[in-house]
This record gives C-alpha cells, sequence and structure tokens, in this order.
C-alpha cells in the first residue's frame, strides 16, 4: 500500500511544547512540507523568534540562528547577504515584526532583502502571558487592555502587511488563515510561492498567517478558531495584498 | 593564510571638503609590494585592516566621530567581493553582523558612545552563541548625546560587560594609528578563535588623528596570523548538506542547561585571562611611580615621563593593551619584585575614574593609587600630568 500522508522529513518526531489548539504547530508543518516539496532541505537557513516560537529549531531538522526579540529581519539580513546561495526565511510573531521588530521588518522590506518572512498574526503576546500586541483587535481584552483595546491610549490594530505592501522593494505579501482545512492548504500554497519568489531572486516576500492563541484568548481551541474567522478576519482580510 | 602575501595597492587621493583639503585612500589593485608607508587616519586604519583580515561585512549607522570607518567600508567592499550595508539603527546593524557571522563570514560593525549603548542588546546575544564579531568603538563623550570630542569614558561598558548577563568583550585599546591596524588584524584572530565579541576601544582623537603607518609585506612580526577559514567555522549555519543540522543561539530552555552555558563560557573567560594579557611597559625597573594609562592618555604620558626624567623623578610606564583581560599579572609582578620601591600609581584617564578600580584590584593595597582625570571632552594634558607627578614625588 502506497503511503499518502506523514511526517515531513523536515519536521522532527517530538512532542510539542505549544497548548492545544495553537496555530504555531500548524504553521511549522506547512513550512516543513515546503522545504521537502521544493528539495531545499540542505539549502536553507530559520531565524527563530523571540515568543512562543522562540524554539521553532527544535521542530524544524535544518540549520537554524537564534536573533533577539524584533531583529530577525536584521539577523536575515547578515545571513542571506554573506550566503546568497542559502533560502533565508525568518518566522516572527506579532510583538517580534511589528512592535519590537517594527524599524528592522520595514528597514529590510524596503531594502528589498531578498528573504522570506512567515509572520503569525495572534493578535496577543503569547510568551509573556496574553499582553496586547499591536495587532490586538478594539474592544479586546488583554492583560494589558484589561477594559479592551481602547484607540484613545492604545492606537489601533496595526495592519503591517498593507503598509509593507507599499513599499518598493517588496515583492509579494499576502494574508492567509490556520481557521480551517480549506485555509490552511491555501496558506500553505502561500509559504510554497514566498520561497519560490526566493529560489528565483524576486525580492522581500511575507506570508502573515491569522493564528489562534486559544490560552490568551480564554476561549477553548474551537471557538478560538471560530473567532479568528470571525473577528480576526474583519479587521485583517486574508488575500493577496501585494 | 600566514604569511599572506596579498597586500592593495594604496594610493592616495586629495578631495576638497568645504575648503579644507583631506586625504584619502583608493585602493587600486593587489599586488606584491615592499613595506608600504601610508599616511592615514586612526579609524580608517581599523577599516584597511579589517579588510586585510579578511572582514568581509561590514554594517553600521553613521555617527562621528567614526564616520571614516563606514565611508571607508563603502568604497572598499564592493571590490572585493564583500558586503556593506548601511543598516537604520545601530540595534540592527550588530544584529546584521550577528547574521553574517553565524553563516561564517568574519565581520565587523563600528560606532561611537550612544550607538555602541544600542549595540548592547546584540552583543549580549553574539557573547551568548559564541560567535566571533569585531566591534569598533571610537568614543566620544556622554552621557547621553554628550559630544563629539573624544572620551574615554565608555570603559565600564567595554569591560565589565556592557549588556545584560555574565559574559565579557575581549578589549583592545591601540594607542596609534599603526597600532589600530594591528590590533584590529589581531581582532580578527582573537574573535574566531574564542568565538567572543572584541571590541577595539578607540576615542575621536585616535580616530581623527593622521599618522603614517606601515603595511608589512612580510606578516611573520604581526600579531595576527591564525586567519581561520569559513570552512574550518563547523558551527555556522550554511544549509545542512551532508551533516546534522546546526543551531546558534544562546538560548536553552531547560534550567540546567542556561547554567551550564555560563560554566562554559567562564572556562573561556579564565582562559582568556590567563593567556591574553598585553600591556607596554615603560621604565619599570627604576620607577618609584608607575602610571597607569591606555590609548592616546598614555602617548600624553610618555611626553610627562620625558620631561620629569630630566628632573631626576623616577616615572614608569604601563599601557594595558588589552583591557580586558586586565593585564593585572603585570602589575602583581611589578609588586612582587619591587614591593616597598614602587610607591604609588598614577592612573590618567579620560574619564572621572573607571579603569583607576581594576588597578586597584591588582595593586590590592601594595602601594598608593592615585587618579588624574577629565571627560565631557576634556584632556588631561602633559602639564597638568608632570604638576601631578610633582605633588606626589614630594610625597616620597
Ligand atoms: C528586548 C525584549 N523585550 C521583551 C521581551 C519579552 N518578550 C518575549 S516574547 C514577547 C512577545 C511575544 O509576542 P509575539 O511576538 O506576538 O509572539 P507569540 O508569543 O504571541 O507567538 C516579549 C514581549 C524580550 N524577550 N526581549
Ligand atoms: S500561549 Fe498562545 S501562542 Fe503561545 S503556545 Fe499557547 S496558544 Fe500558542
Amino acid at each position: 500500500m502506497d503511503k499518502i500522508f506523514g511526517r515531513p522529513k523536515s519536521l522532527r518526531d517530538i512532542p510539542t511544547h505549544y497548548c492545544s489548539g495553537c496555530g504555531h504547530g500548524i504553521a511549522h508543518r506547512l513550512i516543513s512540507e515546503v522545504v521537502d516539496e521544493l528539495d531545499i532541505r540542505e539549502r536553507i537557513i530559520g531565524v527563530a523568534p523571540i515568543g512562543c516560537a522562540v524554539i521553532a529549531y527544535d521542530y524544524w531538522d535544518f540549520d537554524c540562528c537564534e536573533a533577539a526579540h524584533g531583529r530577525a529581519l536584521a539577523v536575515a539580513t547578515g545571513i542571506k547577504r554573506v550566503r546568497p546561495e542559502a533560502i533565508v526565511f525568518t518566522y516572527q510573531g506579532d510583538g517580534d515584526l511589528v512592535a519590537i521588530g517594527c524599524a528592522e521588518t520595514i528597514h529590510a522590506a524596503n531594502r528589498g532583502e531578498n528573504l522570506t518572512t512567515v509572520f503569525i498574526n495572534n493578535a496577543v503576546y503569547g510568551m509573556t502571558g496574553g499582553q496586547m500586541a499591536p495587532t490586538t483587535l478594539l474592544n479586546q481584552k488583554t492583560a494589558t487592555t484589561p477594559f479592551g483595546r481602547d484607540a484613545k491610549s492604545a492606537g489601533y490594530p496595526l495592519k503591517i502587511s498593507e503598509l509593507l505592501a507599499q513599499l518598493s522593494g517588496v515583492y509579494y505579501v499576502e494574508r492567509v488563515s490556520t481557521d480551517s482545512p480549506v485555509k490552511v492548504l491555501a496558506a500553505k500554497r502561500a509559504i510554497k510561492q514566498a520561497f519560490i519568489n526566493q529560489i528565483e531572486g524576486k525580492g522581500f516576500s511575507l506570508v502573515e498567517i491569522l493564528s489562534a492563541c486559544p490560552t490568551y484568548l480564554g476561549m477553548k481551541p474551537t471557538a478560538a478558531v471560530k473567532w479568528v474567522r470571525e473577528e480576526m478576519t474583519k479587521e485583517f482580510p486574508l488575500g493577496k495584498i501585494k | 593564510m600566514r604569511n599572506q602575501k596579498l597586500v592593495p595597492k594604496v594610493e592616495i587621493l586629495h578631495r576638497e571638503t568645504s575648503g579644507s583639503r583631506r586625504s584619502s585612500y583608493k585602493v587600486t589593485a593587489f599586488g606584491k609590494t615592499r613595506n608600504q608607508k601610508i599616511l592615514i587616519s586612526g579609524n580608517e586604519a581599523i577599516a584597511e585592516a579589517a579588510v586585510q583580515a579578511g572582514c568581509r561585512f561590514y554594517a553600521g549607522y553613521p555617527i562621528t566621530p567614526q564616520n571614516e570607518i563606514p565611508a571607508y567600508m563603502a568604497k572598499r567592499m564592493p571590490g572585493i567581493g564583500g558586503v556593506f550595508i548601511q543598516s537604520e539603527s545601530e540595534l540592527a546593524a550588530i544584529s546584521m553582523v550577528m547574521g553574517a557571522s553565524a553563516a561564517g563570514a568574519r565581520a565587523m560593525t563600528s560606532s561611537s558612545s550612544p550607538g555602541i549603548s544600542l549595540k548592547q542588546e546584540g552583543i549580549s546575544y553574539i557573547a551568548g552563541a559564541e560567535l566571533p564579531a569585531v566591534i569598533v568603538n571610537v568614543m566620544r563623550a556622554g552621557p547621553g548625546l554628550g559630544n563629539i570630542w573624544p572620551a574615554q569614558s565608555d570603559y565600564f561598558q567595554a569591560v565589565k560587560g556592557g549588556g545584560h548577563g555574565d559574559y565579557h568583550n575581549i578589549v583592545l585599546a591601540p594607542s596609534s594609528a599603526q597600532e589600530a591596524f594591528d590590533l584590529t588584524m589581531f581582532a580578527f584572530d582573537l574573535a574566531d578563535k574564542y568565538r567572543n565579541p572584541v571590541m577595539i576601544l578607540s576615542d575621536g582623537m585616535s580616530g581623527q588623528m593622521m599618522e603614517p603607518i606601515v603595511i608589512p609585506e612580510d606578516r611573520k612580526n604581526l600579531l595576527s596570523g591564525i586567519c581561520c577559514l569559513t570552512s574550518e567555522k563547523k558551527w555556522a549555519v550554511t544549509g545542512c548538506k551532508d551533516r546534522l543540522p546546526n543551531l546558534v543561539a544562546s538560548f536553552r530552555m531547560c534550567l540546567g542547561d542556561t547554567e551550564k552555558l555560563n560554566q562554559h563560557l567562564q572556562g573561556k573567560y579564565k582562559q582568556i585571562l590567563a593567556d591574553e594579557q598585553r600591556c607596554e611597559s615603560v621604565g619599570i625597573d627604576e620607577a618609584e611611580i608607575i602610571i597607569v594609562a591606555y590609548g592616546i592618555m598614555a602617548r600624553i604620558a610618555k611626553g610627562a615621563i620625558k620631561t620629569l626624567k630630566a628632573k631626576n623623578i623616577k616615572v614608569g610606564l604601563i599601557r594595558p593593551i588589552t583591557l580586558w583581560p586586565f593585564p593585572e599579572t603585570q602589575i602583581t609582578q611589578i609588586l612582587k619584585h619591587r614591593l616597598g620601591r614602587v610607591k604609588y600609581f598614577l592612573v590618567v584617564e579620560m574619564s572621572y575614574g573607571q579603569m583607576v578600580e581594576d588597578v586597584r584590584l591588582a595593586v590590592n593595597g601594595k602601594a598608593k593609587v592615585e587618579f588624574l582625570g577629565r571627560a565631557g571632552g576634556g584632556v588631561p594634558t602633559e602639564e597638568e600630568i608632570i604638576k601631578r607627578l610633582e605633588v606626589i614625588s614630594d610625597k616620597l
């Protein structure tokens, strides 16, 4: 009998440390599948963020490097510039990419670095205990917006993908979600495209993945996924942005 | 790579900069040349030395008084297959250096005091991830924005860690353009050897001053010589072809593992302390008073010593070349052999007393330690040093 589904070669067989219903695990797997399908495991170098995915490299069976909180795209720039033949990507949360790393993100994108970024938008800071992220929705309760995010004092959800799409150096930006099997498949297609772009030397590509953090939404996994589908996508519409 | 035969031909160009004539250098070609004497600023000597040490990645953000370094690199790197990036900030520059180094390249960044404060984040990560990197601090006056005048006020930051965590930079302090050249080349070897950040601690005066230097064809007598090849960096992230995946990270998930990493680092620092202390000593065998000064301050002190010799005041000099590891062995040896005869140490700094703390620790009460310093752009003059030494001499 033919085996038609199994663990990607680039994904290690270890127990997960993520909470149940967390989107990170799905995204890790999609990256591994794409790496296998494009046969780039021996060329790929991942840059892990600071956030719940800080040990993403424990799951990926290929070369990885750490970056300080928010500096993943600066580290990736250094790697890619001295190893143009390598396929270099960053994996970053919304705190990492949009808040503390906003300057590094915008400038790497604006330089048109030939890199791929997988951006996990879960609308909260997971690792530090569910504080407000730049992408937290208005009225959303978090540890640091206990009465709901109020635009008057905490500003608005920051749509970094739309912002980056304005930059000449950016080649490809797409927002996807992991809230249903169909959307997961679409997410994989986008990730694959973002890697193919790099292989073809097209410039900066970013895939934003809307992802559930049931733990700090204070919801059951199914409710959290539903919240992503129904609430998050209103603020962050899915589709190709550039 | 020892005795590298290829040295660049350097041509002196002149460019008009708002009426004033400043020279700059254009490297025209690589070829065999005899010992070459060129006139060069301290900053440019550092940049050219980095290139000759095999540095092929430079990232930095403009700040005075070190702007000659990025400008030199911007011109020099493209012709030799190197990378120059003007980064969006010092935070980004040091992280770019971290990436380039993780990928196996010899990499450098430079800045001046306020920018070096921003680099502390990355330096701490580089130390924790055990990556080689060279960081140049052309110190200016602080605190805050301070000003562009020279200072030595970042000594604590450089030698005591600077960023978070129990780590050490190796810190080298050149006192001439020639030494800036030699020590920068050496810095890359030390960085590779120990997989540790190495800081060149210069200052605005040393960086701007033009001096003749010799770029020797014969490298045998240079400190530098190991020139670690990328292929030897088995830990680098290069894509896991024909080997298990590599990971470059300071983070350890399990409690005991971070302590283990710290113990490993401490072992490395102990080794560096034992093997890498360097200093220049002048007139120690006769001295009753010993000046301790580094960088440009040591050169000014040498002038004072000459004058006092004529007045029969016996003053020697210890000039630390490595600030970390601090050359404490030299001081303890002197005290062992000349106990009672060396009565005073005078520490002279362009700060309000930073290195003096390390001198006090080394002297450990076996002689008196006095301090003379100015900061914020003030530089202790030869006359001030002489006056102070005369006062000390009267107390002998
Ligand atoms: C300089 C610095 N500031 C703060 C932190 C603490 N910190 C760790 S992760 C994080 C935010 C993580 O949120 P996000 O990037 O959205 O990732 P998630 O955990 O949600 O996946 C913060 C603030 C840190 N590690 N370093
Ligand atoms: S806290 Fe949230 S982001 Fe972090 S692992 Fe749990 S569900 Fe995922």
